[in-house]
Formats: structure tokens, sequence, C-alpha cells
């Protein structure tokens, strides 16, 4: 049991001792959105400022010193998820969150906050809606309609500090699983709670595992799926960057269940603090006993290598994973045999993603029921999701399965954006769920509960959980040829469908988006979808022209409008563009005249001036330079 | 079990086929594919041979298992326009040159697009300008005609174990290259050309020579004889609506007589002639314990295979040239042979395109002169009989010219795997009472990999025999690991030797090589002399020319020499190039392990000391890489003499010793 174990025990003491001596403490968020805004200076800041003010200064919280001064930890924890927000800065007790902080705002939190208990009200978020400021995370809409699982940790302890995730109730599922449950065991509780693989498919884990554990072979290998590469996707990342430890014991869990002594953690070498802060897991892990030989002094042996990818969106295919693991080019190969038969180095072998394997030790934990009861009865649990573009509230977010997409567009994020940034729901055109593996959901699905099979069932899909919300000012062509060109980009060139066709689908987009269109590229459009689709090798090829296809369903009329009418309704498409200048409002400045590059424009100054639409390259200069508005485009 | 599966309605039992596709063939349904080699393994890349299984949907029938009580469907409208749509594709990435392309007479791309019946392409033409490489003596690149169906990638890597080629970058950017999009003469190709074999399309293809042929035809200056190989004589046929194994090599004779060769020979000669030479030399390293395996030289993939993987086994390699070379250095070099005052050139037919580049290697040349001057395929050569009109079907045959057109039925054998052994042991029988106590080799045996053990002078010989540098590798690795030991070892690069070589005509299944096997060996049984020592005109020919078995002359025509090459060459920087007055010629090894230890440095401060304390034209300067001392670098070597773990102070000393 876990107070049988010295390391464990020995961390909860500890740790319980000098958190009786913190007086404050001060979270930074060290994600890796709240680095690129200057995180880090913010909390080097803080440690200097503090020590200026020679105010006891903690950072790792691994005093020994006997003293019972007591002391201000500035802890730098991972994602907090609400990034558009960041840098953001907690402050316990006081339980204060301040948002946007800049390193020249430091010496004041400092001196109002830390040394007076003060509230800095400008640094307070302000809702968007109420045009309020609030204080803490249970009253900002972002996290109040959360539901954090598979997150629990990120942001709230510091990822590389391993007594902070035992303080934390951590690795008792390990030990649980370890000492009081067989493998079969495992599998069926796993199996029972119906979780269901979080990287795309919704492959039930439970049944994965069992289909592993009773192939017999001399060696097993867990592989960790953390090749997160959608554009806009950062769940996996967080979650290896926030609390890296959760992964690694729901790796040791798995690696019980299957019969692995060896486990692999595959990451793309762009998430380089992913890589660092496993790599200081996977070392404490292994100082404490917790991985090598003999875990836990459980008899059982197990490890984990980290092993960094080289970037290829094709890589988070399991098959082509395990190829590259092995040192091969990444290129999936055809299945069966699935990894279960025949995986890494030939072996039998689970593949799971991180998001999956940091939620295992919170069902061996607390038990299959309880996850169950959270979601939709065929889609348990929760799911991160990835919150991006027009959209108040970006961020990272974790709600139960079975939220309505208007809850997670209007409430948590805050609403829908126009160009100008300002909140209006009115604007919601679709959202593109699931990156360029996914679809476009649109007005009609805004009360639709999201799940693995409401989403499959109209030709979305889940995927990792990228969610791109989408206003009326863009067009939705556009949007499908940017995840083609996404695709094709990453496409690893093996399979016919796949390689030729993601680059057709772009092509034949263009004429829609360029004019050259008509209804047969829409009707070939689809066929060669369709074909791609039923045909290709890998997951990549058979979900890659779902952004065109769902988007011309839904959005049939505007695509028809591009083909036949020749218009963009968004006004995006410029070469479909009419631009015309309104004589009523035309003062005659010449503005829009000097500034056309192919001389289309005419007329006598202070009188009004016409387009010449057969010289017109529709560039749109002359709008940019009409300061009167006096220019439509049709 | 029910072992029963039902193909488009049709019951078919099932029994050890490894896929649905092969199974299809058995109910008679010919799937298309292009990536679908049972010699290799299955990739799934084509999608063209999708079916649909009840209950599971459409997938590749090449990467499926059967199982009991599938019922499949090959030929809904689903799958049509898939196939339609996938060869459509193809095509829209595809440069379609198709009247001036070398494969145009057997396209796959062609053959299946009639096939899934394309009317038009419906997409974007996206046309590929690529280099053409034209490097290799053997084969010609052209990746605007890849349709990347990574045949010849997996026929290099799981036949020969070379990796010449591979896939590089992504999406539509995706091409088959050599390492760092190196040329293919620069990397490690060993020329066999499976490569281009099973490439369906003129992606890689055997490099011609058909045109600088008729051109040395028609010069007046030269005398133009010809040889032909074994293994022509057995596949030229298929060129001409024959079945696959006819010995036709009368009518090829006088084809190439039609066509203008002055006199036809046969490389079978030269074959006898090897195996005298070679067996003269294993008998003197088996008696000696010396030089152990004796590696047979035939096969220039596998000689090449050798320099380059396994230099410590160059002194194995038999010393023997190839047939192709010693018939040109005899033809060349003969007093019998009347041409007038002309200069003799000789050309090759051959099953192989390596010969191409064996005839090019510096080391196959006597007295300055190239032993063969221009090598033909078999597909090539059915070209020009084909450009020159003549009607090969009907042709009477003709016989071969003396004396190089005579030869025993073991001579012939050379054109298959095991050959080379067999004829050896046939006459080392005859010579000096052999007695094979096992397994007398079996000329029918389907093994790539096969041994032989015989006794000699009470002495146990153990021989192998193996097809498939792959094959070949795995054997010499063993040896090296101290698990096997031969005396004797057989290699030749393509599956079941000559017949199945690049140069042949193109083949697809074991089955056409099955016949053109059997071809061969009938050739030697209908031969009324089956024993290279019984061959009278070479008997002759060392009576009147070469004396004896390993004379000096025989050394200087009939033997050759090896290099390392396990460098590839032409890597190095020449920094400072020297001049008449140069005094001193430095080599600053700048490979990885030396550059971590500080050549770089080392190269900066040389160049900086020389400029400072000589003229430029007194030193030549080379950034070099790898002199495979890399554990004690950074290696420098000046005037010849190797400075290991060297000091900037010690090119000091050294350099100013020269002063």
């Amino acid at each position: 049991m876990a107070s049988n174990n010295v390391f464990i025990v020995e961390a909860i003491e500890r740790r319980k001792k000098i958190l009786n001596k913190v007086s404050k403490k001060i979270i930074i968020c060290g994600g890796t959105g709240c680095i690129a805004n200057r995180a880090m200076k913010v909390y080097k800041k803080f440690c200097d400022a503090l020590k200026a003010e020679s105010l006891n200064v903690e950072v790792s919280l691994k005093s020994e010193s006997s003293s019972n001064e007591s002391v201000i930890y500035v802890s730098k924890n991972g994602c907090q998820g609400f990034c558009q927000m960041g840098p953001l800065i907690s402050i316990e007790p006081d339980n204060v969150v301040y948002v946007k902080v800049r390193p020249e705002d430091v010496d004041e939190i400092v001196e109002k906050t830390i040394k007076k208990n003060k509230i800095i009200e400008r640094l307070l978020y302000i809702d968007p809606i109420k045009n309020q400021r609030e204080k803490w995370y249970d009253e900002i809409n972002f996290y109040k309609k959360q539901q954090r699982l598979s997150l629990r940790r990120c942001g709230r302890i510091n990822p590389e500090d391993i007594d902070e995730y035992i303080y934390d109730g951590g690795y008792e599922a390990a030990i649980k699983a370890l000492f009081d449950m067989s493998d079969k065991d495992i599998c069926d509780e796993i199996l029972r709670s119906g979780l269901r693989g979080r990287g795309g498919g919704g492959f039930s884990t439970g049944r994965k595992w069992e289909l592993t554990r009773i192939k017999k072979a001399d060696k097993k290998y867990i592989v960790c799926n953390g090749d997160e590469g959608d554009p806009g996707a950062f769940m996996d990342r967080s979650i290896m960057e926030g609390d890296p430890h959760a992964v690694i014991e729901g790796m040791i869990i798995a690696g019980k269940a299957i019969g692995a002594e060896e486990g692999y953690i595959y990451v793309r070498m762009e998430y380089p603090l992913a890589v660092e802060r496993l790599k200081i897991a996977i070392d404490q892990a292994r100082k404490y006993g917790f991985l090598g030989k003999n875990i836990f002094n459980s008899g059982y042996n197990f490890d984990i290598i980290v092993m960094e990818g080289a970037g290829a969106f094709v890589c988070g295919e399991e098959t082509a994973l395990l190829a590259s693991i092995e040192g091969k080019r990444g290129m999936p190969m055809p299945k069966p045999p699935f990894p279960a038969e025949k995986g890494l180095f030939g072996k039998p072998t689970v593949i799971n993603n991180v998001e999956t394997l940091a939620t295992v030790p919170v069902i061996i934990k607390e038990g299959w029921e309880k996850f169950k009861s959270i979601g939709t009865p065929t889609s348990p649990g929760t799911k991160t999701f990835a919150l991006t573009g027009q959209v108040a509230n970006s961020g990272l977010i974790e709600t139960p399965m079975g939220i309505k997409l208007k809850d997670i567009i209007f409430e948590i994020g805050g609403g829908v954006t126009d160009k100008n940034g300002e909140i209006n729901n009115q604007k919601f055109k679709a959202a593109q769920i699931g990156g360029p593996s996914g679809g476009c959901l649109t007005k009609e699905h805004l009360d639709m509960p999201l799940d693995f099979d409401s989403l499959k069932s109209i030709g979305a899909m889940i995927g990792s959980g990228g969610l791109v919300v989408i206003n009326d000012d863009t067009c939705i062509v556009k949007v499908a040829r940017f995840f083609m060109q996404f695709t094709q980009n990453e496409s690893c060139g093996k399979c016919v469908l796949c390689r030729e066709g993601t680059k057709q689908m772009p092509a034949l987009l263009d004429d829609l988006i360029e004019g050259r269109g008509d209804e047969k590229t829409i009707e070939l459009l689809e066929t060669l979808g369709k074909a791609i689709q039923k045909g290709s090798l890998c997951g990549l090829g058979k979900t890659a022209p779902n952004p065109v296809l769902s988007t011309i369903k839904f959005f049939r009329e505007e695509y028809l409008a591009h083909a036949i009418k020749k218009e963009c309704p968004s006004k995006e498409c410029k070469a479909l563009l009419k631009p015309k200048i309104v004589a009523k409002l035309c003062k005659g400045c010449g503005l829009c005249l000097r500034y056309c590059p192919v001389g289309a424009i005419k007329g006598n100054k202070k009188e009004p001036h016409v387009i010449n639409e057969e010289l017109c390259i529709k560039c749109g200069a002359c709008i940019e330079a009409c300061k009167l508005n006096a220019i439509t485009v049709g | 079990m029910n072992k029963k599966i039902i193909i488009d309605g049709v019951e078919v039992n099932y029994n050890g086929e490894k896929n649905l596709l092969e199974l299809a063939r058995k109910a008679g349904v010919e799937l298309p594919t292009f990536c679908y080699h049972s010699e290799l393994s299955v990739y799934g890349a084509c999608r063209l041979c999708l079916i649909d299984i009840e209950g599971k949907g459409i997938v590749s029938s090449c990467s499926t298992a059967p199982e009991p009580g599938m019922i499949i469907k090959t030929n809904t409208p689903e799958l049509r326009e898939i196939r339609k749509i996938a060869v459509e594709l193809l095509l829209a990435n595809h440069k379609m040159n198709c009247p001036s392309c070398a494969k145009s007479y057997n396209c796959k791309l062609l053959e299946i697009a009639n096939k899934v019946g394309v009317e038009e392409v419906r997409f974007k033409k996206v046309d590929k300008e690529c280099e053409i490489d034209f490097s290799s003596h053997s084969l010609v690149r052209d990746s605007s005609k890849c349709i990347l169906c990574g045949d010849c990638v997996r026929a290099c890597e799981e036949l020969q174990s070379v990796g010449a080629i591979d896939f590089a970058y992504r999406g539509s950017s995706v091409n088959i290259l050599p390492a760092f999009g190196k040329k293919l003469n620069e990397v490690e190709c060993v020329d066999c050309g499976q490569c281009a074999r099973v490439c369906p399309t003129g992606a890689i293809y055997p490099k011609s020579n058909v045109n600088d042929v008729w051109k040395i035809l028609s010069d007046e200056r030269y005398y133009v004889v010809a040889q032909v190989a074994p293994a022509v004589r057995v596949s030229i046929g298929e060129m001409f609506e024959f079945k696959p194994g006819i010995n036709l090599s009368g009518k090829l004779v006088a084809a190439l007589k039609k066509i203008g060769f002055k006199k036809v020979y046969d490389t079978s000669f030269a074959a006898d002639l090897t195996v005298l030479e070679e067996s003269n030399e294993f008998l003197g390293r088996f008696e000696r314990k010396e030089n152990l395996p004796l590696l047979t030289s035939c096969c220039p993939a596998w000689v090449k295979f050798v320099e380059q993987y396994y230099p410590e086994f160059i002194s194995s390699l038999s010393t023997c040239k190839s047939p192709q070379q010693m018939l040109g250095a005899i033809i060349k070099n003969n007093s019998s042979i009347n041409s007038s005052a002309k200069e003799v050139k000789v050309v090759s037919i051959m099953p192989c395109v390596a010969k191409k580049s064996e005839a090019e290697r510096e080391e196959m040349t006597t007295n300055g002169t190239k032993d063969v001057d221009l090598v033909l395929s078999v597909v090539e050569i059915a070209s020009m009989i084909k450009q020159a009109g003549i009607d090969f079907k009907n042709l009477s045959p003709e016989s071969f010219d003396l004396p190089f057109g005579f030869k025993s039925g073991a001579g012939v054998l050379f054109g298959k795997s095991g050959g080379v052994a067999e004829a050896v042991v046939r006459y080392l029988n005859y010579e000096n009472n052999f007695v094979v106590c096992e397994n007398k080799i079996d000329l029918n045996d389907e093994a790539h990999w096969k041994e032989i053990k015989f006794v000699y002078k009470g002495k146990n010989v153990k021989a192998a025999v193996i097809s498939g540098l792959k094959n070949a590798r795995q054997v010499l690795d063993e040896i090296k690991k101290g698990n096997l030991k031969y005396d004797f070892i057989e290699v030749m690069a393509c599956p079941r030797g000559c017949i199945g070589g690049a140069g042949q005509p193109v083949y697809y299944d074991d089955d056409t090589l099955v016949l053109r096997r059997n071809g061969i060996i009938e050739c030697d049984v209908e031969s009324q002399i089956r024993n290279s020592k019984d061959n009278l005109f070479l008997m002759k020919l060392y009576m009147e020319e070469l004396r004896e078995i390993g004379s000096s002359i025989s050394h200087s025509l009939l033997h050759t020499h090896y290099r390392n090459r396990k460098r590839l060459l032409g890597d190095n920087i020449e920094i400072l190039s020297g001049g008449k007055n140069c005094k001193a010629e430095i080599k600053v090894c700048v490979g990885t392990s030396c550059f971590l230890r500080g050549s770089q440095e080392l190269l900066m401060k040389t160049m900086k000391y020389v400029d400072e304390k000589f003229n430029n034209d007194e030193i030549k300067l080379t950034a070099e890489f790898c002199e495979e001392t890399c554990s004690e670098g950074p290696t420098v070597t000046i005037n010849g003499k190797k400075i290991k773990k060297c000091k900037f102070e010690d090119i000091k000393t050294e350099l100013n010793s020269l002063k």
C-alpha cells in the first residue's frame, strides 16, 4: 500500500513540514504559451524582487533547514489553460489571479499584494460580457464550466518536483495496481470505465489492453503517443509539461496490465519543454525506485525511454510512430497486423495517447464507476479541447464528454469575436473540430452533445481535440483549403490516394477560390474526397478529406456561390471581388487612382471615379486606400 | 475448419495463400497492383488491389490474410471508381512521353491504366521537372516518371541488402533518392539493376548503349564482334513471343550477323576458361590454406558489394576476371582473329546491367585498351533486331563462330545460380578424382543458399552456392563471427543467378525464372561435351597462346585486382592546391569524430600559418573525410605521414622541418 513505500511516506512528511512554513505561494504559469509571453522573465523578476526585499524565497521546496521562519514559495508550474490571458500569476492563500503580467508589474505585486495583501485591480481578469473584474478561478467563467480530470494537476503543481505530485496523491494508483490488482483486474477496470482513446480514434482502451495482455510474447511494449501535431492543438503538450508524472504513472499501470517491462514516450522535438520535463520526471521516478528494476519493491520491472520525433504529423499514426521509434522512415503499414499482435520491434504493443494515459491513474484510484458517471454513456469521462480561433477566451479546457458546443463557445469561450475583436455571437459561422482530420460544425450543431459517436455520425471527429471557432467573415472554402494544404504537406507520400489526392484537392479548391471552378469542380471534390476516405492506407489519408467533405455538406450554398455566381459571401476571396466605386460617396480625391497598380481607375479630380472591370486585377489596394469607404466589393 | 472463402460469388478453398490477392488469383481474378511482388515485403501503397469484405469494408487484398467464411467482392462500382481515380491521380503526376520512354515496351502503368478503364484524366496535370540522373554506367533514374510504389527501394534493401535509394521528403515533395540527393554513381549502388527490374514505369531503367553500338557498327574503322552470355539464349525469345526457356542462340547469332557483327562468340567459352583458371586458383589456396573461402568473381555486382561492405574479404575474391572480360581480353589479344587491320571492338550481349559498369572499370583493361567496349542487355539487342526489321521468329539458325563460340555444357551453366560451382566440381572431379560424397548439386534446388560437400585428397571441402546479396551478407556475417566455414562460395546477385538479371526481359514472377533455368539445364544436358576440360578449342588456346593454366600470360589477360570501396570517394575539399614548388601535402580529416575533436580549428590555424610562412604554391592543403582512426583523432597526414591526436604544434614542427 501507499503508506508502505518509504519514499512516499517521506515525501509526504517532508512536504507537510515545508508547507507549514509557506506564508505565500506565488505560482507562475510555465506553459509554453505563457513562456512565449515572457513568463520566465516574470519568474526571475519575482525571485530577484523578493530577495531584494530580504524576504525568504524558496523555489524548490527542498529546504532541509530546520528554522521555522516563514518562506515565500515561488513556483513555475505547468499550463493553466487560459493562454490568451498569459502570463498568469496566482497567489495563495490570497486566492488572487493576475493576468497578462509583465515583468514591469512584479515590483508592484510584491509591494502591494505580497507585503500588504492588497489586490491590484488593474491586473485582474475582466469578464468581457459582464465587464467586471474577477479575482479567482472559481469566479472566472472560463474555468467555472470546466471539469478538470486529466488536467487536474496542470498548473497546480510544480511539474519538476516529484514530491508535489506525491503529496497530491500521486503514484497511489500505481501502487494499488501493482500490489492489489492482477493484470486482468486492471484491464477489466479500464474496460468497465468505458475509457476510449483520446488520440482521435476513440477505441476502447480496456479492450486494447486486454487484446495485448492475452498475447504471449517474450517482450511487450507500452508506447505513449505524444506526437501531437494538429495545428493549434496543445492538450498533450500541456499534460507532458504540466503533469509528467501522471503520464509515467499511467504507463506503469498499463505496463503491469499488459505485461510490459519497457515503455517509450514518443514526443516531437518541437516540444523541448515537454521533453525536458519528462526526462526530469523519469529521473526523479527512477531515483525513488518507481521506475527501473523491482519498482516500488513490487517485484515488477518497468522503465521508460523518451524518444524524440522529428515532427512529422504522420508519426502520430501508430504504425508510422512505431517505424519511427525503430529508426525507420515514419510511414504507416497496413493493418492488420495490429500493434497488439505485431507492434514495436515485432512485439505485442499498446499505444495510448498522452491524455488517455494521464486519465488512467484517476480511474484506478477512484474506481471505474466514478469515471463512468461523468460524460455520456458511450463516451464517459472528460475531454480536453484546445479552443482557438475567433473566440473571446482561447486556451486549453477540459469538460465532460457530451457538453454542448454552445456551452464551450459562448460560456467557456466567452463568445464569438468579430474582425474587430468585439464579442458578437451572431457572427458564429462554424467550428472546426478535430484538426485537419476533423470536420466542421455549424449553427445547427450548437445544441448537439459532443462525444465520439455524435461527431462521427456527422462526418467529423473529436480527433485529439482541436476546436477552432470561425466567424462569418471567414470564407469556408479557404478554411477547407488551409486544412487540405496541411495534410498535403504532412502526407508521408506512401499511398497514392493520399499523396496525390491531397495534392489535387487544394488545386480544385483553388479553382473555386480563384473563380475558375464550376459545379463539376464541387462534384469532383466530392468524388475524389470519398475515394481518398475509403481507399487510403492509414488514418491520416482516410480522414484527410473530412474538412472539405464536411464543409461541402454544411455550406454547399457557399461553395455554389463560388462556383456558379463567382462570389465569395465572406468577401475573402480576392479574385472574386468586384470592386465598384459608389458615385454618391466618392469625392474624387484620387487616392484610389494612385494606389491602383494596373491603372484600372479613371476619373477627374473632384468627380466620382470609375473602375474599369476588364483591367481590374482585384487586388483590393483601392479599397484599402479609400478613406471614405466609397468602394464596395459587390 | 471451413477453409472456404467466397470471392465474387465463387467459392474458393484456401490453402497456405499468404494473402487475399494471391487467393483471388487462384480464383481467376487478377487484381491490378503496382507494389505487390511475391518476393518482396507487403507494402500496401498503390491502393489498386482493394477489395470489399463483408463486415470489414474496403481493404487492400495484398495485406489482408484469408480468414474462413470471408465474403469478398472485387468488382463493385465503388472499387472500380477508386481504382480509376488512383490511376488517374498517378497519370496526372507522371511525365507521359510514352512513345520515347525506355519502358514503353512493357510499362505496367500503361497496362493498368488500360485495365481499370481510364478514359480521361480528370485531374490537373502536374509536370514534375526533374534532373535525370545519367551518372551510373548501368542505370538511369528519371523521377518524373516515378509513381512512388517503392518497389525499387524494397528490392534494393530486401533482395540485396544495399539500400542505395530510399524515400525522402514529405507530401507532394516525396521522392526516391540516393542518400543526401547524391547521384547513383556516388553512392553504394552495386549496379545489379533489380530496382529497374521491378520498376513498373520508366523511372529507373537500364542505361541504353544501342546508339553507341549502331555507331561503331557503321564505322568503317572498326571490326565489331559480339559475345553472347549463357543466360541470354533462353530469354531472348520472350522479346519475340516465344515462351521463356527456349534456347534460341541459333536465331540470335543469325540476327547479330544480319545486324553487322563480324563474328559472334559465346561467353560460355570464357566460362570454361574461368573454370580452369579458378579451379587452379582454388586448389592452390586450398592446399596453402590461405585466402579461403575462395569467392567467385563472375558477378560484378557481388564484386562491388564485397569491395564496399566486406573489404576484409577482398583477398578471398578470385582474381579471375569475369567470363565477359576474359573473352574480351582474349579476343583483342588473339593473333588468330583476322580483322583486316581494323581495330577490334567487342560488344557483349548480357542478361545483366552491372556488366555495363564492369566493362568501364579501370582494372578491366589490357595494355590500356578496354577488354569490352560496349555492353547490351537482352532488351537492347531485341530492340536493335526490331529496328533492323529482322523477322526474328522465322530466322534460320546459325552457329557461333569458332574458336570462341565453342563451349561445354558446363560453360552454359554459368547462366544460373549453382552453375559455376557445378562446373568447377565437374572439372575437379575429372582432373583430380574428387569424390563428391554428399549432395551432388541438385540443379533443381529452389534454395537461394545451399551447401555442398566433397572430399579432396582425404580432406573435406565445403562449398556454398548463394543467389541474392542479402543472403550473401548473412553468410559473410556468419563467417566473420566464426559460425560458418566454407572453402568455396559461389555468389550471384540476382534471383536464381543471371537468368534473373536486370538486363533480361522484365519478369515479375518466379515461374518465368524456372522456365529459363530449365532451358539452361537442357542446354547442358544436350551438349556433346559437358566438362570444361573437354573444350578442345580452349585447350588449343592454352597450347598456342596462354601456355598453361595460371601462367604469367594468363595472369596478365585473365586476372585482375580489386580495391577497398568502403568509403565513398570524391568528398575531399581542396583548400590550397599547391603547385610545382609543392613541398608538402597536408590532409586534415574533417570527419565527424575529428571535427568534434577540433580538426576545424587545426585547419584554420594551418591555413593561417601557411599563409604567413610559405608561398602559395608550396603547400597543398586538403580537408578530407575520415581516415578511420576516429578514436585517435584529429588525424592529419603530412606527406603520407599520419599524425594521430594531432595538435597544431605537431603540424608546425613537421612544416618547419621542411624549410
